[in-house]
């Protein structure tokens, strides 16, 4: 967990207002994945962090470190928007976001368990936080 | 000699003090506080609980559906 994580910290706050405009942009929001985040994901490069974030379940290419900043900076403005509006916390949104996120993995995907260690998602449940419902 | 007197008087006073919380903690000496023999364990996960999680769990989903690109 410490050697990959992401901290989404200080460029975040300039990109939500970029994504309020997308969400507003495009409400119907049935948009796809973009391709080389698709294939990231599928070749097991990034995965699902239990706190709501991608990290690198490999050392990432300069190109998928790019994506993956851009991903989580639009998710957590997107985390903020819905923290605001159900009076919680980012923290508290962005993790809830997290257990449904590692419960949606296909198998073949990467995802981070509590403990910090990065797994294959196969047939079986992920494992995930208790807290998760 | 006044202050003489006033002083031996506070020390009585002080004395009579000290001979009544004597006698209360010889009372009270039958109470007894053992430590712990396991150490104290503090949760520090304490801002992100169960029932937040279930609240927000719905509005979660909803998000990750409607923006689905990004996740």
């Amino acid at each position: 967990m410490r050697m990959t994580k992401w901290n989404p910290t200080g460029l975040a706050l300039a990109a939500i207002a970029t994504t309020a405009a997308v969400a507003l942009a495009v409400p119907s929001a049935m948009a796809q994945r973009d391709p080389a985040y698709a294939a990231a994901r599928a070749a097991g490069q990034i995965g699902e962090q239990p706190d709501g974030y991608l990290g690198f379940a490999t050392a990432p290419t300069p190109a998928i470190r790019a994506l993956v900043q851009d991903l989580n900076i639009k998710r957590k403005a997107a985390y903020t928007a819905s923290a605001q509006s159900t009076g919680s916390t980012v923290e508290q949104f962005a993790f809830t976001s997290g257990c449904n996120l590692i419960a949606k993995t296909k198998p073949g995907e990467k995802y981070q368990t509590p403990g910090g260690a990065w797994k294959t998602r196969d047939g079986s449940a992920p494992e995930r936080d208790a807290r998760c419902p | 000699m006044i202050m003489t007197k006033t002083g031996a008087r506070r020390l009585a006073t002080g004395g009579r003090c000290l001979a009544v919380m004597t006698g209360m903690s010889a009372l009270a000496g039958c109470v007894q506080i053992d430590t712990p023999d396991k150490p104290i364990e503090i949760n520090l996960n304490i801002n992100i609980r169960q029932e937040v999680v279930y609240r927000l769990d719905g509005d979660a989903k909803k998000l990750i559906e409607q923006n689905s690109e990004i996740f």
